[in-house]
């Protein structure tokens, strides 16, 4: 390793993959700082994983250059491998073996001596909550206890840069918030970096230092939570909901003071970001009533990372998500319902 | 070294904790040892044969000796006397005999003359199989019967040549070779080529290929691992198969050490063959496609069934290169003609050089990035 710590952790410059004519990653450059929690944010399809994957030496990039505990990627893989742990986006623990047989195989992978081998286990097993475990087959772990094992798995080494692909998708509410939390105490305990990526909002915001946002192959928003919620025009988010619905509600909630933009949503459901969250709100219950409409529910946020997404890439993050699963049909020009 | 090992090791743990792998490897063989071991026997046993003597002389009488000695010793069929040739014919024609022997008039006389008489033989030739045990049976004993000068000790000649020649215990021990060569094909197809796809597949070498191993380490790894597997199935079969053919070779320490080699050897080899054919592959159909199609491939030409002498010449060109074929040959150099290390060093020299090349080929090949 070089002389002293460098203070930068993992550097990334216009980094290119293309598997043939598609590009996955179109030009993304970032630099994480030594002791961060950095999110990769984006939907399915988006390029985390393979931004991941050419960070820790899986695929080599097109072109560009990324540089991971001060060793080059493409010219000293062995180097990096050693300084990084990794957990993929699979579950890929061994079903078959033990907790504890699962983390000395990796242990022994990277090499790490009997009596190092042996403390770390035990001082991981405590840390992920799974020292009652060590001896049960993994296949009898639930989801959340399979992803702390394998939080414990990528530590074994005691690297210090730590990679997870989608650490908590498909875990229930109650498992990822465990998970947030042990990765916190983590990171403070063994003073890691942290580079995660997910699709998740909430879990962008609760977790990282920084985030970085990534659409399409490209890297559309970079920066901490709090500066890219300050970042979007408007403070706070209302949704309002009518009982009626009328075609000129978009523009009448528009002229509304501090409105810096509407969404209509579902059912009479609208969605307006504002500078003044009480002001607005006030003018809409006043114009409602005076315009005999009633008002079903009305709700008063702070700006979310939703927005931020919204605003950056013009689509709803959530919808992606949903979009992604079915096929949906592409409009068909001059095709009237 | 470590690294290298800690492959190893997850794959013997997984592969001693979950039986199902040995087992699975072991069925096929061993079913087929037991129904083609008995179904190809040729041997025909029980068919039931009319005779009708219109003749009762000397030489009459030896004919029914002869069959009485087949139904004695080796018991292809049993006879019954008839009295009539048409009764005899409508009861081969209902299914009631599978055959009918008909002893003609003169017949002693004209044998005694030398004037070559006829025995007639009817059968049910829509049973070829019986048919045809039936009539072999027939042509020999006849065979025999002709050779006057030997006449007195033709009748027994005939049961023990015709033991040596059908025995269906033989047929099993003959097919033993080839299920044990089957055992190791099996372990190391499904223990070496569709695991690792899987494991492929489901992202566990995504996590090898982060640490610092080296692609020969993890190659070695993992070509070590399907090797034992194959080797521990190899054992397993021939203890079993051969105490189910009725062999005792293995109880002689110098044969288990010959072997061993041959079962080491030849886990190499299909293990080498395997890695090479997988290295690039992707998708976890195709290993399971390639199973059937690689069975018929190789195992049919190997001389497993059939002697490689009676195959026409493609189908010898297959054999020659098929490790399926030094292995059959090797384990019934060893099992059935107590051969030697002469017998078999050739072909542990073709199983050894085959393993070791596939292997030096398919290193290059193996991608230790995604
Ligand atoms: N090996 C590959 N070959 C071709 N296309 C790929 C390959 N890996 C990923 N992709 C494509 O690259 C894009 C980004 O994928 P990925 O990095 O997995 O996205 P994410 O992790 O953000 O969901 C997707 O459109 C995916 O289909
Ligand atoms: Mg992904």
């Amino acid at each position: 390793m070089n002389a002293g710590k460098p203070a930068m952790a993992i550097s990334v410059e216009n980094i290119v993959k293309r598997y043939g004519d598609f590009t996955a990653v179109d030009g993304i450059t970032f630099h994480v700082n030594d002791g961060e929690i950095f999110g990769l944010l984006g939907p399915n399809g988006a390029g985390k994983s393979t931004l991941i994957r050419m960070m820790t030496t899986l695929t080599p990039a097109t072109s560009g250059r990324a540089v991971v505990g001060g060793h080059d990627v493409a010219r000293e893989p062995d180097a990096v491998r050693r300084t990084i742990g990794v957990i993929p986006q699979a579950l890929t623990s061994d079903i078959d073996l033990t907790v504890e047989e699962n983390l000395s195989i990796y242990a022994k992978l990277y090499e790490v001596p009997k009596a190092e081998r042996e403390r770390n286990i035990n001082d991981l097993l405590e840390a992920v909550d799974l020292t009652k475990w060590r001896g049960a087959q993994t296949k009898t772990l639930s989801g959340g206890m399979r992803r702390r094992l394998e939080i414990a798995r990528g530590l074994v080494h005691n690297p210090r840069i730590f990679f997870l692909d989608e650490p908590t998708t498909g875990l229930d509410p109650v498992s990822r918030v465990a998970v947030w939390e042990m990765l916190n105490h983590l990171k403070n305990t063994r003073s890691l970096t942290i580079l995660l990526t997910t699709h998740y909002m909430d879990e962008a915001d609760r977790l990282c230092d920084r985030i970085a946002i990534v659409d399409h192959g490209k890297l559309v928003a970079l920066d901490s939570p709090m500066a890219l919620k300050a970042s979007v025009p408007g403070t706070n988010v209302v949704e309002a909901q009518f009982a009626q619905e009328s075609a000129e509600w978009p523009a009448r909630l528009k002229q509304l003071s501090g409105v810096t933009s509407v969404e209509s949503q579902s059912a009479g459901m609208y969605r307006l970001l504002t500078s003044d969250g009480s002001l607005t709100t006030t003018q809409l219950v006043e114009m409602a009533v005076s315009s005999g409409n009633t008002l079903k529910s009305l709700s008063v946020q702070n700006t979310t990372l939703d927005d931020v997404f919204v605003h950056f890439t013009g689509r709803q993050l959530r919808d992606e998500q949903v979009k992604a699963l079915g096929f949906v049909m592409p409009p068909r020009p001059g095709m009237q319902p | 070294m470590t690294r290298m090992m800690a492959i190893v090791e997850r794959e013997m743990r997984k592969f001693f904790r979950s039986p199902t792998l040995m087992m699975v490897s072991m069925m096929l063989p061993l079913v087929q040892l037991v129904i083609l071991g008995n179904a190809f026997g040729g041997k025909i046993v029980g068919a039931k044969v009319g005779v009708v003597d219109y003749d009762h002389g000397s030489q009459a009488l030896k004919v029914h000796e002869a069959f009485n000695a087949v139904a004695a010793n080796i018991r292809t069929f049993t006879t019954t006397e008839y009295p009539n040739e048409q009764k005899a014919r409508e009861d081969v024609r209902t299914g009631k005999l599978d055959a009918a022997v008909i002893i003609p008039r003169q017949y002693s006389r004209r044998v005694l003359a030398g004037d070559s008489p006829q025995i007639g033989l009817v059968v049910d030739n829509t049973d070829l199989t019986t048919s045809g045990g039936i009539e072999a049976e027939m042509q020999s004993l006849v065979d025999a019967l002709n050779a006057p000068a030997i006449q007195p000790k033709v009748v027994q000649q005939i049961a023990l040549e015709i033991v040596e020649l059908y025995p269906y215990v033989e047929y099993m021990k003959y097919l033993l070779a080839g299920s044990i060569s089957l055992a190791m094909y099996v372990a190391v197809m499904i223990g070496g080529g569709m695991l690792y796809i899987d494991d492929k597949a489901r992202g566990v070498h995504e996590g090898y290929l982060v640490t610092p191993i080296t692609k020969f380490e993890l190659v070695l790894g993992l070509n070590l691992a399907g090797t034992i597997k194959a080797v521990m199935s190899g054992i397993s079969l021939t203890v079993i198969g051969s105490l189910l053919a009725g062999l005792g070779s293995i109880f002689h320490p110098e044969t288990d050490l010959l072997l061993l080699l041959l079962i080491v050897s030849t886990s190499i080899a299909f293990n080498g063959m395997m890695f090479l054919m997988m290295v690039r592959v992707e998708d976890p159909l195709v290993p399971r496609a390639m199973f059937g199609v690689l069975n018929t491939l190789l195992f049919f030409p190997s001389g497993a069934i059939s002697p490689v002498k009676g195959f026409p010449p493609w189908l010898r060109a297959i054999a020659v290169v098929d490790p399926f074929t030094y292995a059959v040959h090797g384990f019934k150099a060893i099992l059935l003609k107590d051969g030697g290390l002469d017998a078999i060093w050739m072909d542990l020299l073709f199983l050894f050089g085959f393993g070791i090349a596939t292997l030096l080929i398919a290193t290059p090949l193996f991608k230790r990035s995604l």
